[in-house]
């Protein structure tokens, strides 16, 4: 089998990238980090599985059709978290109305809205690999 | 006071082979013996100054984080080195014999 070695490490390497990602992305309202960072390298999860386990067997994981819909649904959980709030009585994206308390009501807001950057990070950063790298194969 | 001590003796001697592998990759004469100097004691003064900040810090969350940090070098350092020199070697790199220097010099 060529690669082995590469192989076996990203096989090793793969599942702490995506918990650090995860670390990242929900510790990212006490510590550095946040949705953005966690998006990229969520990503870099997958795109170091299809750098060395191939295009094909990377997008029989995580299809393109799934990625667009996964990049719309953090937009519209960034806007849907906006839009709740208005409706609950505050302005566009005024967390302290999500919840009873002001703090709890900021932290739910900011880690929603941060999940959903998370996700349109996570899934653009695939698609834009995917669509170049799918450029050679035709 | 012996941790520290301890601390400062793996800092430097990690400082030292970061020095020593930054020599090799400026005057080695090919990219395989470069990549050799820099691969070999770039993992070694990685985890030398890892374990120096570690002593400083103690048992603490700090140190099992330089942990956790020192296991993807460790992964990923000597892995980086293979890829890169077998993407060397299928690119059609000839590595520099001992017979080549002898006829440069002559």
């Amino acid at each position: 089998m060529p690669n082995l070695i590469l192989r076996v490490v990203s096989k090793i390497l793969i599942p702490p990238i995506i918990i650090f990602a995860l670390y990242v992305q929900f510790h990212g309202d006490f510590g550095p980090g946040g949705g953005f960072q966690a998006g990229v390298i969520f990503s870099a999860a997958f795109i170091l599985y299809a750098l060395v386990f191939g295009l094909d067997a990377a997008e029989n994981v995580i299809s393109t059709s799934v990625l667009r819909f996964l990049a719309s649904l953090g937009v519209l959980i960034y806007a849907g978290v906006g839009i709740a709030t208005v409706f609950l009585g505050g302005n566009y994206l005024e967390y302290t109305v999500l919840a009873s308390t002001q703090v709890a009501g900021q932290h739910l807001g900011i880690l929603l809205v941060e999940l959903g950057v998370g996700i349109t990070v996570f899934s653009v950063m695939l698609l834009i690999f995917f669509t170049f790298a799918a450029k050679g194969r035709a | 006071m012996v941790f520290d001590l301890l601390s400062w003796f793996c800092l430097i001697a990690g400082g030292l082979t970061g020095i020593i592998g930054a020599v090799g990759i400026h005057r080695f004469p090919d990219f395989y013996s470069r990549t050799h100097a820099v691969g070999v004691t770039d993992t070694l003064s990685a985890t030398l100054i890892l374990l120096g900040l570690a002593f400083q810090a103690g048992l603490s969350l700090a140190s099992f984080k330089l942990g956790l940090v020192f296991i993807l070098l460790f992964l990923s350092s000597p892995t980086a080195s293979h890829a890169l020199v077998k993407a060397a070697v299928h690119g059609g790199l000839k590595p520099l014999l001992e017979s080549d220097i002898s006829e440069k010099k002559s």
